[in-house]
């Protein structure tokens, strides 16, 4: 049998060491500690802690430019909303998978499933910084305090089930690093069962994240607001989570390159050429459906405002553009266009959703919300401690490289 | 055939587990069964001489700071509530000369920052007023995000923070006394009572004096209609009302989404299950020929 990177990895079958011996020594670092990425990420860290202390000791006025007309800013427009509509890309991903059986995308789930959780995790968790009372965040979970007829309670308990679901779903990685079989077992057979329930959960939750909105029917600047938005939202978050997993892909291909075996490394064009057509289909949905709920709407008259030329960039350069490039370079396999291509998804969906929650909302306002250079940094470090997880997985878990050799005979 | 059976068994059990949960997520609130008519305040512009005794009023009840003797109401000025005031009086130049109008919640029948709250911190009691719990908010301010009349103010430089919002003095009203500001008007621009009296009071003051008002009554409609009343000699837009705000609850935007929710739940899930077993079927044989 060929030797696969899986075999050379730690493995604690290989030892025999005791559970608790084994997870202590996974906890020290592996690799380089003066990187690039360290030696900035690790001040931005530090700062964000120091901000996020002075946020719940002086309240949330001390570090954010929130006012008493615009209550959501950056943490729930970019980190929540933003960040959610990103991590779409596992719901997709798996679909493709398990639903469609559509296994050349096989060798992506993982990575893309964990990815996903993660970004619940820290986004969801960013929301906790947001609140004003924190403590109390278990009342529309347990108690008797359900307001079931709110769209956030919907949200709220779709994240948390939807977590639990990508727990369910990346499981069996876990298992096969600390070497259980039975639990892998067990836990693989429950996979089918959470991506059934993944899925029907993001629909709902990433249009219920637009849909949150619909109450502000006067605050949204009319050429973003529209009963469609929750609509808006879902389809958008399919393109947006496959050029987020076609980004992160291509980087993690770098960085973890020894960690990927060959066939995989082949198949990895394939994967992203084949995304490109998904990103094609649906970025042309989306933008038919802008244009039917701006017809719809009947908002010829703000086009030739301001806010109505930003709609025009938005909807042509970051909608229409990527779509053709998304097309051309599916008809001429050009994996860096298609890169490209989802770059300029990416920066759309941060512009759209933006638009929606921050920039659009109150825009006749007197006084306009800009976020301070504080809730950037909290931002930021809400961002690298994602990585410096997501790092310290993929140098342990099976998620980009192989599983052991007991796991694959199944 | 028997797997079939299996999986077919399997995808009914799913949709009812699903079924169940969804209607959950959607269930609506009922207002119990009670003979109670909602209270309200009947606020008369005509009769307001901005002395700004509601102000004191209000902020005496409420623990508030007292109001700032330099911030009086002028023309131009735009006045808002704040974490530290909940009711405030403007004054506008009109086609009728200057007029005084007061500013709190307007108490919706169905208010939209009710519904949007996920932990009933929000809550339109059986009495009308709608009120604010500390105990059961988590400080999301999605309230202020769907209040179309901008009312929840947040404490934003507390540890601790609270909503502030005029609660109609909820805690006199059970007791059967007066809102303070209410009783503490000396021009009896204020009326308290249920809302269906208020409404024909409002309309025998029009009848009566058609020349003295302008034949609309602000909340009777609005936003679904709402606890605070107003009555004015020019048209509302004149005095600084949102004219855009639209005559159906607020609520109502949200409903279409949640009520699509449990047919997703039940559909999705059996849809899924079926395309997986229509492809997985599929994918098999074509392995078996590859082998």
């Amino acid at each position: 049998m060929k030797m696969s990177n899986s075999d050379i990895a730690l493995n604690r079958e290989n030892e025999k060491k005791p559970i608790w011996s084994f997870l202590l020594s996974e906890l020290k670092p592996k690799g380089k500690i003066f990187t690039p990425f360290n030696i900035i990420s690790v001040p931005v860290i530090i700062l964000g802690i120091i901000l996020i202390v002075i946020r719940f000791s002086k309240g949330l006025g001390a570090v954010t430019n929130l006012n008493q007309d615009v209550p959501w800013g950056l943490w729930i427009g970019f980190d929540v909303v933003t960040g959610v509509a990103f991590a779409g890309g596992a719901y997709v991903i798996t679909f493709l998978v398990y639903i469609l059986n559509m296994k050349q995308y096989q060798s992506i789930v993982r990575v893309t499933v964990l990815n996903g959780f993660l970004a619940y995790v820290f986004y969801a968790g960013a929301l906790l910084l947001d609140l004003g009372k924190p403590w109390n965040v278990v009342n529309p979970i347990i108690g008797n305090s359900f307001g079931v007829s709110s769209v956030l309670f919907l949200v709220a308990w779709h994240f948390l089930l939807y977590m639990l679901a990508q727990l369910i779903e990346f499981s069996p990685a876990i298992a096969e690093w600390i070497g259980a079989r039975r639990a892998r077992k067990i836990l693989s057979a429950m996979t089918i069962g959470a991506v059934i329930f993944g899925i029907t959960l993001s629909t709902l939750h990433q249009s219920g994240l637009g849909a949150l909105y619909l109450m502000a029917k006067e605050k949204i600047h009319p050429l973003w607001y529209s009963e469609f938005i929750p609509i808006l939202f879902f389809v958008s978050s399919i393109f947006a989570g496959l050029s987020m997993v076609i980004f992160e892909g291509s980087i993690s291909f770098k960085v973890f390159s020894n960690q990927i075996s060959d066939k995989n490394h082949k198949s990895h064009h394939d994967i992203i050429h084949g995304l490109a057509k998904i990103c094609t289909i649906t970025l042309y949905v989306y933008f038919f459906l802008q244009v039917l709920a701006f017809v719809h709407g009947k908002n010829w008259e703000y086009l030739n405002t301001r806010m109505g030329h930003w709609y025009l960039v938005e909807i042509f350069g970051f909608i229409l553009l990527p779509m053709i490039l998304f097309f051309y370079s599916y008809r001429k396999y050009n994996i860096l266009l298609v890169k490209v291509a989802s770059i300029i998804t990416m920066v759309g969906i941060i512009i759209n959703r933006l638009n929606v929650t921050v920039i659009g909302f109150k825009w006749d306002a007197a006084q306009h919300y800009y976020p301070t250079w504080m809730e950037i940094v909290v931002t930021l470090t809400v961002i690298f401690i994602e990585i410096w997880i997501f790092r310290w997985i993929i140098n342990r878990l099976p998620v980009l490289r192989e599983s052991p050799t007991w796991a694959k005979s199944h | 055939m028997n797997l079939n059976r299996r999986n077919f068994l399997k995808a009914l059990g799913l949709t009812g587990i699903a079924a169940g949960t969804g209607s959950k997520l959607n269930a609506v609130p009922v207002k119990k069964n009670s003979n109670k008519e909602f209270y309200g305040i009947l606020y008369d512009s005509t009769r307001c001489a901005g002395c700004q005794g509601c102000e004191w009023e209000c902020a005496l009840e409420h623990g508030l700071p007292d109001p700032d003797l330099e911030d009086i109401p002028e023309v131009g000025k735009n006045r808002k509530t704040s974490e530290n005031r909940r009711s405030v009086i403007n004054v506008y130049n009109t086609s009728r000369g200057e007029v005084y109008v007061k500013n709190q919640c307007m108490h919706c029948n169905q208010p939209a920052c009710a519904s949007a709250c996920l932990t009933q911190a929000m809550h339109k009691t059986e009495e009308g007023p709608v009120i604010w719990r500390d105990e059961k908010c988590m400080g999301c301010r999605y309230c202020m995000v769907s209040c179309p009349y901008d009312v929840p103010k947040f404490e934003y430089f507390s540890s601790n923070p609270n909503i502030q919002k005029c609660d109609m003095c909820w805690d006199r009203v059970k007791d059967g006394k007066l809102p303070a500001c209410v009783e503490g008007c000396p021009a009896d621009a204020l009326t308290f009572g249920p809302r269906r009296e208020l409404i024909a009071e409002a309309r025998r003051r029009i009848n009566e004096n058609p020349d003295q008002y302008y034949d609309h009554i602000y909340g009777e409609h609005e936003a679904g209609g709402t606890g605070f009343l107003y009555l004015s000699p020019v048209p509302f837009g004149e005095i600084g009302f949102n004219t855009s705000i639209m005559n159906k609850p607020y609520p109502e935007l949200t409903k279409g989404f949640l009520y699509s929710v449990p047919s997703i739940f039940v559909l999705w899930p059996a849809m899924l299950l079926g395309i997986h077993k229509a492809t997985s079927n599929k994918n098999n044989q074509n392995q078996d020929e590859d082998e």
